[in-house]
């Protein structure tokens, strides 16, 4: 648990952190904060490190199987303007 | 993809061009179904959304003014059709209003193990790509459409709050509570794997 004030500050800003989209002073002052508090350091790791990969796993998701878009391009009478891959 | 160098013509579409249109299902169908799977956790539920979304596309076309951009109007379309279906399904869920949303607090983070150096064949291993995906089924929808528009799909705050009819507050409120609900989970679980590497 993080139970110090700065720790509390911190997890106001967390996302907008980690997003990069807060204004210098208040990262620097954050940054600051990182630099004397493990746990918050840890916290922010691996905060960043689960976005990362949901956003790495995006990348590999399987494409829309061929006989779903088939069916999709059915159901829209569009079977003629189907490119077949 | 990037909207400015489609490969189809909104206008051409606008005017009733249906090789057009194809083309669009073609650069959108990916995203769209990705966002249906994530959020129902089943094919055919999926492929429901994924038909609606471009048949009312294809229905309203004409209405669309273009003051978003088009991969965002289908979002829109399919997160509401995935939505009903959850309505449908469940109707005692109520994804308008996160529980405990109004008193704004964000609970503190309670696993503090540093996971992050596990090796990368182990975070993406098969069996790890399963537990991500059973994590967000365990987010409430609430939460879950938010951490897919935002961080899967890669929407901002902006788009996302437009296409849920939420302000932006509330959208960053929930994605600070779904971001920390996975980041417990996947602390728990990767947590486990490099304790038990620490003691080899």
């Amino acid at each position: 648990m993080l139970e110090h004030e700065n720790c509390q500050i911190l997890l106001t800003f967390l996302s907008d952190f980690v997003d990069g989209e807060l204004d210098q002073d208040l990262c620097l002052q954050i940054e600051f904060h990182l630099s004397k508090c493990p746990d918050c350091s840890i916290v922010v790791d691996t905060l960043k490190k689960t976005i990362n990969l949901y956003h790495e796993q995006s990348k590999i998701t399987e494409n829309v199987p061929e006989e779903v878009r088939e069916r999709l391009f059915r159901c829209l009478n569009l079977e003629e303007y189907m490119i077949h891959i | 993809m990037d909207e400015e160098h489609n490969e189809y013509s909104i206008q051409e579409i606008i005017s009733g061009n249906r090789s057009e249109f194809a083309k669009l299902i073609d650069a959108h169908s990916n995203q769209i179904y990705r966002l249906a799977q994530k959020m129902l956790n089943n094919p055919q539920d999926a492929e429901d959304v994924l038909q609606n979304t471009f048949l009312k596309a294809f229905q309203n076309i004409n209405h669309f003014e273009g003051r978003s951009k088009i991969s965002t109007w289908l979002y829109r379309i399919a997160t509401n059709e995935a939505l009903m279906i959850i309505r449908k399904q469940h109707p005692e869920v109520n994804i308008g209003e996160e529980y405990g949303e109004e008193d704004n607090e964000i609970n503190s983070p309670i696993q503090l193990i540093d996971w992050c150096c596990l090796p990368e064949s182990e975070m993406v291993s098969s069996e790890s790509r399963k537990e991500l995906d059973n994590a967000i089924q365990r987010l409430s929808e609430a939460l879950r459409i938010v951490f897919i528009l935002r961080d899967i799909e890669g929407l901002s705050i902006q788009e996302t709050s437009k296409i849920l009819n939420l302000t932006e507050t509330a959208v960053k409120t929930r994605l600070l509570r779904a971001r920390l609900n996975l980041r417990e989970q996947l602390s728990t679980y990767y947590g486990d794997r490099f304790l038990a590497r620490s003691k080899e």
